[in-house]
């Protein structure tokens, strides 16, 4: 089966403006069959985002290629759609609006963009704040706007920022539970960035951990053979969930110390 | 609370009309000629004659108002502030977007920029008179060069500052170059441009003022250089007072239209947060 996106022999070097270099990636391959949810973990720095951002297109590899179902990346990825970490939302539009922005760039009749975006907004529970502005919603509807905004494309790939790092822990498996939702009733290859190894073990059918940077690179691949569907509050006190903890942590450990080192040495 | 808050404010009010009382009566007294001896001048005139007497400065503006004569004069001065505040924010505008989106461009012209900026650019007004005739349209074009870099530098920065991650999700939305500068970059740099209404408005009447005094045959600056001309103070006094008051008015529509057009801008304490 031809992956939906695959990453061959990623490297990204930085150069800053007085020369000096910096290797975030180095040699990365991943693969995202069509309809897997895969998490990437790792420890703060190590280049995740740097990772996803190449898969979208934002940044051209400095050594490698990237191909989407089959086809070389050339420019952004139009298969995928894309959740950041930070606020994305144009606080100039209701949130109402910032849903039917896709849609409107593609060309499609207001009216038809906006019947289309109040069901994304009732479906992830938003349904009458379509009038508010991004500044008078809260972190989590946010996000929610965000969710809407991105799957409203159909995206036949998802990439996640840390999409929920800026949430309380309640908010936060809310969201999860409301995304594993959404993404069961319509499959889709998700690539999630995460630090938080419990989130990722709770969402994912597989966890790659990447090593701490620079020069950052997977260090193991675990497949998570928990049953579906899941409830990311409950499944974390499942054994297996906890096997799988330990087991992926063992494999983290080492790279979470290095980075940590790393950090106290700059200071 | 809100009932204290409220009567805080009439208060405020209150204190601020009788300090306005106080100031006119101190004026009063000090410039009529019969209240108090001559301490200063000579003559118990000379001080109504430098500095006018605020009831005959208040019976000239009635006087304008109630016979009529001001509202042509007022209508050309408003209609040059308003020319040259739109006509100066659309250049601004245009060539702001312009600059900020082509480094090139930007790179090239950065120098005479800063210079235009510079130059103290009331001193064309006498230029504008030569080339466009004493007319509205050499105040115009001044009232343009004093609106325009105010637009333009905030359209610059406005460009300038837009969230790369908005930027960057718009891209990854679908969105077109040009779709990029209509609901990206135009919308960023509106809130910088509203920013700075207050202040082009100011200039533009400004702008509309000074040309009218350094030549004309219309305008409230042109009523007030002919009073000048014949010694006339409180003629000059009743003209400053109504361009105040007018100023004062544009100022207030400027606000009103901001609180429309800016509903999507958080103001303090309006931010709710889980």
């Amino acid at each position: 089966m031809v992956p939906a996106l695959a990453l061959e022999d990623i490297t990204v070097t930085f150069v800053s403006r007085d020369g000096a270099r910096y290797t975030a990636i180095k040699g990365t391959t991943l693969q995202v069959a069509p309809g897997e949810f895969v998490s990437v973990v790792g420890p703060t720095g190590c280049g995740k985002s740097t990772l996803l951002n190449v898969a979208v297109g934002l940044l051209q590899p400095s050594a490698g290629r990237i191909r989407v179902f089959g086809e070389a990346l050339a420019g952004l990825n139009r298969k995928a759609g894309y959740l950041f970490q930070t606020e994305a939302l144009m606080p100039w539009r209701t949130a109402l609006d910032n849903v039917t922005a896709g849609l409107e760039f593609r060309g499609v009749e207001r009216g038809a963009a906006a019947r289309q975006a109040s069901a994304w907004l009732q479906r992830v529970g938003l349904g009458g704040f379509g009038a508010r502005y991004p500044h008078q919603l809260s972190g989590g509807m946010r996000k929610r706007v965000a969710l809407a905004q991105t799957l409203i494309l159909d995206p036949e790939i998802i990439l996640m920022d840390e999409p929920f790092s800026a949430l309380d822990i309640q908010t936060r498996q809310l969201m999860e539970n409301e995304l594993l939702e959404l993404w069961s009733a319509n499959r889709k290859s998700v690539v999630f960035i995460t630090h938080d190894l419990e989130e990722a073990i709770s969402l994912s059918d597989r966890v790659v951990v990447l090593s701490a940077g620079p020069e950052a690179h997977p260090i193991g691949e675990f497949d998570i053979d928990l049953p579906r569907p899941r409830d990311v509050a409950e499944i974390r006190l499942a054994p297996r969930f906890m096997e799988l903890h330990s087991l992926i942590w063992r494999a983290m450990k080492d790279e979470v110390l290095k980075s940590y080192a790393q950090q106290q040495k700059q200071q | 609370m809100r009932s204290s808050r409220s009567s805080n404010k009439a208060a405020l009010r209150f204190w601020q009309v009788v300090l306005f009382i106080v100031l006119l009566a101190i004026w009063h007294v000090a410039t009529s000629p019969t209240l108090l001896p001559p301490f200063y001048f000579d003559n118990p005139h000379k001080a109504a004659f430098f500095f006018g007497e605020p009831l005959k400065v208040l019976a000239r503006t009635w006087d304008w108002f109630s016979s009529g004569t001001i509202y042509p004069h007022l209508w050309v001065t408003l209609l040059e502030t308003m020319l040259a505040f739109v006509i100066g924010t659309a250049l601004g505008l245009a060539v702001g977007l312009w600059l900020a989106l082509s480094p090139v461009a930007s790179a090239l012209l950065d120098p005479y920029i800063k210079a235009l900026n510079s130059m103290p650019r009331v001193i064309l007004a006498p230029i504008f008179a030569v080339w466009f005739g004493l007319d509205i349209a050499s105040k115009v074009a001044l009232g343009v060069t004093l609106v325009f870099f105010i637009v333009f530098f905030n359209v610059y920065q406005g460009v300038r500052e837009v969230s790369y991650t908005v930027l960057a999700n718009a891209r990854i939305l679908g969105a077109s170059e040009r779709q990029l500068l209509r609901h990206v970059y135009v919308p960023s740099a509106m809130s910088w441009v509203f920013a700075s209404l207050h202040n082009s408005v100011g200039l533009a009447f400004v702008g509309a003022v000074v040309g009218e005094y350094l030549g004309s045959s219309r305008g409230v600056g042109y009523l007030i250089l002919q009073a000048e001309g014949t010694f006339d103070i409180n003629s000059v006094f009743a003209g400053i007072l109504v361009l105040t008051a007018f100023a004062l008015l544009l100022d207030w529509v400027v606000s009103l239209a901001e609180s429309r057009l800016l509903v999507w801008q958080p103001r303090g304490g309006e931010t709710e947060k889980m």
